[in-house]
């Protein structure tokens, strides 16, 4: 009895008093302690009723603009990445090497530029784009941000949807080939469901990411969130511009965080031991 | 302007813009580079925070990743590039009441991206710490070395290698971020690829050419990364 409660290891006594990690924890929550109640303070004292009656309803329409930008330019890229995707996968090295491409692009040049080179860079071929009609569209600087993004986003997702598909075990084609489904039923019926779990957090990630980054569509003149947050800084210099829209954006990525995940843990339900 | 032919847009000297967009790339070369160590630096110090055993140390970590990787890139670097003078001229008011402060765009823009870049890069350290099992921390203390020993004799060659591939994501998606810096007005590549697309009206042949340099520079990074590895596994094999 005796013998076995000496062999028997204990856990290690809880730290107490304040060792030195201690002490630096403590000391940096209470900086974003002050941190967040300074910018509470700052936002309370600078409160400025005007200013909140002129810019309150353009924030807001701002982040109508923001959202359906994004929301239009996820789907077009949804649908965009389904044949950058099967060319991704194919075996044909040409439509292969040409979807390598495409991806290699839209994820090695930054957003920045390949949204200037749209909205300024078509600019140059004006008269080509008049003559079939296109210039009406690419006049608009909406257009054009949505437009570069679904682009870009489309390179994205389409890794996304390859990874998936692929992380998929190559026996289930087999499986579903030997009961004599043909392809596209294979991939409605048995992939597609075993892929999208994988591929939904990817997908959220981009989704996040998508508005992080058309904050990006107010340097081309666009009025979403960002661009009213501009306009309001230019007109009146006051700093809580930029922080009531740091504070929006932050309240709209961790909303989107965790409904991902509570969804996830939903799909997930059926995996769980 | 009597029209120019694209390649003397192109040369080298006072008619072409080569030389402007050269210039622009070793500004955004080296902004890239100022940030790397910075951004890696706080980054583990974040991911040693986040998997302590301290629970306020892991609450302080978690809001510094949530707060810097929820917001904008974009967003934060205006923030900081007209909030920051404004804190300063504040606190130096007391000082001195007639001072004026100016951030200057390279040093606001590598502070942003350092603080961007250690968010992101904490977590792929995060997941390199819970990667090392826990018997080489006991197997560093059983031959007596300290906390600080194990660490940088034990864990730290581990840690890195482990990290590598994600860290080489972190360091494209910071070699892109570095674009952002031009809206501040840094005169990095886009900057000097939009002057010159302005002044001569070949907005699309400049901004071509500042993708292709993005994509040079991911290009060779990438052939960077993939020789270092090599190095790296070479090593792991002469054990």
């Amino acid at each position: 009895m005796s013998a076995t409660a000496i062999l028997v290891e204990r856990p290690p006594p809880r730290a107490r008093g304040w060792p030195r990690g201690r002490i630096v924890g403590y000391a940096l929550v209470c900086f974003w302690i002050a941190f967040g109640l300074g910018i509470v303070a700052y936002l309370f004292f600078a409160w400025n009723a005007p200013f909140f009656a002129k810019y309150a309803p353009a924030y807001l329409r701002g982040l109508g603009v923001t959202l359906s930008l994004v929301a239009i330019s996820m789907v077009l890229g949804a649908v965009l990445s389904l044949p950058v995707a099967y060319g991704r996968m194919s075996r044909n090295r040409i439509l292969s090497g040409l979807a390598y491409c495409y991806v290699y692009f839209f994820r090695g040049t930054p957003l920045l530029v390949q949204t200037f080179l749209v909205y300024y860079g078509l600019g140059s071929f004006r008269p080509q784009l008049q003559m079939i009609g296109l210039w009406d569209f690419f006049k608009d600087a909406f257009n054009c941000g949505v437009f570069a993004f679904a682009l870009n986003t489309a390179a994205y997702q389409a890794e996304i949807l390859r990874g998936a598909i692929e992380s998929v075990h190559k026996g289930q084609w087999e499986g579903a080939a030997s009961l004599g489904l043909h392809k596209l039923q294979t991939l409605r019926k048995i992939i597609l469901p075993q892929a999208l779990i994988v591929a939904l957090r990817p997908y959220g990630n981009e989704l996040i990411l998508m508005v992080k980054a058309s904050a990006i569509v107010a340097i081309i003149t666009v009025y979403d969130l960002m661009g009213n947050a501009k306009l309001a800084f230019a007109n009146s210099f006051d700093i809580q511009a930029y922080i009531w829209v740091a504070l929006v954006y932050l309240v709209m990525v961790e909303l989107l965080r965790h409904a991902i995940e509570w969804i996830e843990r939903r799909i997930t339900i059926h995996l769980k031991r | 302007m009597p029209a120019q032919s694209i390649w003397t847009l192109l040369s080298w000297g006072p008619d072409g813009w080569s030389d402007d967009i050269a210039y622009g790339v070793i500004v955004t070369v080296l902004l890239a580079l100022a940030t790397l160590p910075i951004g890696l630096t706080i980054g583990f110090f974040i991911a040693l925070g986040k998997q302590s055993e301290e629970p306020s140390l892991r609450l302080a970590a978690n809001i510094y990743t949530t707060v810097f990787r929820g917001l904008p890139e974009l967003v934060t670097l205006f923030l900081f590039f007209f909030g920051m003078p404004i804190l300063l001229q504040h606190l130096i008011r007391y000082f001195r009441p007639d001072a004026t402060i100016d951030v200057n765009s390279f040093v606001a823009g590598m502070i942003v991206l350092a603080l961007i870049f250690s968010s992101y890069a904490s977590e792929v350290f995060l997941s390199a710490f819970r990667a090392i099992p826990k018997g080489q921390y006991e197997g560093g203390y059983a031959i007596g070395l300290s906390y600080a020993q194990t660490m940088r004799l034990v864990i730290l060659p581990q840690l890195l290698r482990i990290a590598f591939p994600g860290l080489e994501n972190c360091w494209l998606s910071l070699l892109k971020d570095t674009s952002l810096v031009s809206v501040v007005g840094l005169a990095e590549t886009l900057r000097n690829a939009g002057v010159a697309a302005r002044v001569t009206k070949h907005s699309f042949l400049f901004y071509g050419v500042a993708a292709l340099v993005f994509l040079a520079l991911a290009i060779v990074s990438s052939f960077a990364t993939s020789a270092i590895l090599r190095s790296l596994g070479k090593r792991e094999a002469q054990r």
